[in-house]
């Protein structure tokens, strides 16, 4: 036993673990270098981004860094302070600052994101800086009566924080009033819930869609002899290696209202001349075209878990007196659990983070919360309420994977 | 070597034929008549068709012509699951998302059967096959041969009258494969049920079976007793498939009342006993077993007949000695000797006679 106390050393007396440690030295920093490669690209091209990304969806400096004086103001004076001459002092002198540096548009924009319509306020205001003379309040109300508005002074408080929750806020469909309480925005203004809602259906629906018609075919393919089932593999992937652009708009060709399919229906009489369907341009045409567009994602993890399930399974379930439906049920569907939930989770968050197809075919009904995100990114400029969004879709589809991780287990997940 | 089929028989075969692809028949004809609590055997290499018979069996493949009867009642077109047959399959096909206890349940639940019923059935089942404290482990947590014993309980659990077996000891090693022909041969003689069982070892076959049939070419090649099989193979091909056999090419130069003189490649003249040849001047295989042959003059059974022989190697195999001769031109002649206290150790080069009783030298169809 006392063997066993003393560390154990190698024949010329070293310890064991410090040889076994500087034998490996030379092979871990291979591994090392060979790995740094990968690890710098993802770092600099997915983890920096993203991270950007979710930084700036709460982070705005552009009001704090054009109105100094009122961002002091704010500090020093409680919210629900009067609105009182220092205030005014402290907007004047920022707006012949926003002057100097022409940055009037840019925190009248930012404004503008929580009230609607004060960016011309400030690029007014800014013009006509230089004449303002004390006493501020009338003059600056003399100028508009809109600066009289507590809310304007709401906005800019919470905009002079650079750290800021108002842009999830803003995603939610809430805003503060005069108070700071949190409500819920004009019932008229409620896009963004009802847009995150309808992302959720569509994807579930169409990742339901694509399971429905994925399973037979992944079982077609595992059960097929191999120079068969690799024949309808290439038609499974042709998708793959056509263009999206190409797939996308083939299916409006084929939907459109004068196109391929309701021109068929027409000649055979089924619909009317006058009747012919919409099938494009609305929820239909996004769920049809992005079906087809996913549906390999959930292909190939069903058939990569159902190739290596032997037919004698099923076959021992039928000789020990179960139905074929019943074998199915029991015995074969348990077993293909592990890719339905790979192909499901898969398609799900591809479909969730879908742009192209629903901007082409998803009409006015058929856009998806990637579409909105894209119109902050490059209509409205306002790139922390698209963070924002895009921070809100992060957030969703990692919950759904926490969920998928509880109820399955991600160590079950067969991707292919 | 068909057998007629009797319509007595617990499960019949009469003249059933099966073709994949409709140009080539993978069972030709085959007629097969198994008797209750019968434990057959069907051997054969791959690709004999003897698997395909068992897939028939079992309702896994359609025969394209004949019937197949199980209790006298014609099974064609039952389907499956209806049968009520047990089966073991190769890879054992436990359902690996179940335990051991719901792999058992399974067949007594889809029969409707009560839960107190059902637990009292697969405690039996298990105890029968001395696992029955497995029940809550899941396939994936046994070694081959505790699935492989599960998976006979699960074949057996619902008291089926008849089971089948697909060379379901494959994939044991050899020590363990004993041990289970063992066991398999224990519960097929306590429980009284019919067994069909499908192998290519012939060990297998010959140890556990009362008959087994013998399958080459789509069809039954010998349909007999291990023993007489192994003592008395009908053509060549069965002699060849069992146990270890010498073969002398020859002519058949006289024939009458159960003897033949068959002339060897060398000239020489040997006494045999004829099978399937008739006449003479046919081209005839025949084939002796090594351990049949004897070269000490005093060994010699009476009536034996004596040919020289050059030894061309000596093997030690620890229970025997195996050796090479050089017999009437042929190079391939073993002599088995077993490894007594006195044994002659002969060695490469010696010139010796050997002989054996013309009732083991069996004239055969040339192949």
């Amino acid at each position: 036993m006392t063997d066993a106390a003393a560390p154990l050393s190698t024949a010329d007396g070293r310890p064991l673990k410090a040889a076994l440690a500087a034998s490996q030295t030379r092979a871990r920093r291979r591994a090392l270098a060979l790995v740094a490669p990968l690890f710098l690209f993802v770092l600099i091209t997915f983890v920096v981004p993203i991270g950007q990304m979710l930084f700036q969806s709460v982070y705005n400096p552009t009001f704090a860094d054009a109105a100094p004086a009122l961002r002091q103001w704010f500090d020093d004076n409680p919210p629900g302070a009067a609105i009182d001459e220092s205030a005014f002092a402290a907007l004047a002198a920022d707006l012949k600052q926003m002057r100097a540096e022409r940055t009037a548009g840019a925190a009248g924009t930012r404004i503008n994101y929580d009230v609607a319509g004060t960016r011309s306020l400030f690029t007014a205001a800014a013009r006509r800086a230089d004449s303002l003379e004390p006493p501020y309040r009338e003059a600056i109300l003399d100028l508009d009566a809109g600066w009289g508005d507590p809310l304007l002074w709401r906005a800019m408080r919470s905009a002079s924080s650079p750290i800021t929750a108002d842009f999830y806020l803003a995603a939610l469909d809430l805003t503060r009033d005069q108070t700071g309480a949190i409500v819920q925005v004009d019932e008229k203004q409620r896009v963004y819930k009802l847009l995150f809602g309808r992302t959720l259906m569509l994807s579930a629906l169409i990742t339901f869609t694509c399971l429905l018609l994925a399973f037979p075919i992944a079982h077609l393919l595992a059960t097929l002899p191999l120079a068969k089932s690799n024949l309808l593999m290439i038609l499974v992937l042709l998708p793959f290696w056509t263009s999206l652009l190409v797939r996308t708009t083939s299916w409006i060709v084929l939907l459109q209202q004068q196109g391929v399919i309701n021109n068929a229906l027409v000649a055979l009489g089924i619909v009317g001349a006058d009747g012919r369907i919409q099938m494009i341009y609305n929820q239909m045409g996004t769920i049809i075209a992005m079906t087809h567009i996913l549906l390999p994602f959930m292909v190939l993890p069903l058939y990569s878990v159902m190739r290596p399930i032997p037919p004698s399974y099923v076959r021992a379930a039928r000789s020990l007196g179960a139905t074929s439906w019943t074998a199915f049920r029991r015995i074969y569907l348990p077993q293909t659990l592990p890719g339905i939930g790979a192909g499901a989770l898969l398609v799900f968050i591809l479909a969730v983070g879908y742009y192209i197809t629903p901007a082409l075919v998803g009409g006015a009904d058929g856009q998806l919360i990637s579409n909105l995100i894209a119109f902050h990114m490059q209509k409205s400029l306002n790139w922390s309420l698209a963070a924002a969004l895009a921070g809100l879709l992060l957030g969703g589809v990692l919950i759904l994977y926490w969920l998928y991780d509880k109820l399955v287990g991600i160590d079950n997940l067969k991707l292919g | 070597m068909t057998t007629a089929a009797t319509d007595d028989g617990f499960v019949v075969f009469d003249r059933v034929q099966k073709s994949y692809d409709g140009e080539t028949l993978v069972v030709k004809d085959l007629n097969l008549s198994i008797g209750k609590g019968e434990f057959l055997t069907m051997l054969g290499p791959s690709g004999s068709g003897k698997t395909t018979c068992l897939m028939m069996l079992a309702g896994f493949e359609t025969a394209t012509n004949g019937e197949i009867r199980l209790d006298g009642r014609n099974i064609n077109m039952v389907p499956p699951h209806k049968r009520g047959i047990g089966m073991v399959f190769q890879n054992y096909a436990l359902f690996p998302h179940m335990t051991v206890g719901e792999n058992l349940s399974f067949p007594l639940e889809v029969r409707g059967m009560g839960r107190s019923e059902r637990e009292a059935k697969i405690a039996r089942a298990l105890d029968m096959v001395q696992m029955g404290a497995f029940a809550n482990r899941r396939p994936a947590q046994l070694s081959g041969g505790q699935q492989q014993r599960i998976a006979l309980a699960r074949a057996l659990v619902f008291d089926p009258a008849l089971v089948l077996m697909d060379e379901p000891l494959g994939a044991l090693d050899k020590q363990l494969r004993e041990h289970m022909q063992f066991e398999i041969k224990r519960l097929h003689e306590s429980l009284g049920i019919t067994v069909v069982y499908v192998t290519h070892d012939q060990g297998e076959a010959l140890t556990m079976s009362d008959r087994v049939a013998v399958f080459n070419d789509g069809r039954i090649q010998q349909l007999a007793p291990p023993d007489e099989l192994y003592e008395r193979p009908q053509n060549s091909f069965v002699a060849q498939f069992i146990g270890e056999n010498n073969k002398l090419p020859g002519t058949i130069e006289e024939i009458h009342e159960g003897r033949a003189l068959v002339r060897l490649a060398n000239g020489e003249l040997i006494d045999a006993t004829p099978v399937n040849i008739q006449a003479r001047g046919q081209q005839t295989l025949v084939s002796i077993r090594p351990e049949r042959v004897e070269f000490k003059p005093e060994m010699m059974p009476p009536g034996a007949h004596t040919i020289d022989a050059e030894v061309l190697e000596v093997i030690y195999m620890g229970d025997i000695l195996r050796a090479r001769l050089r017999v009437a031109g042929s190079d391939d002649f073993v002599m088995k000797m077993r490894n007594t206290l006195g044994q002659t150790r002969l060695s490469g080069g010696t010139r010796i006679r050997i002989g054996w009783h013309p009732q083991d030298a069996r004239a055969l169809d040339p192949m």
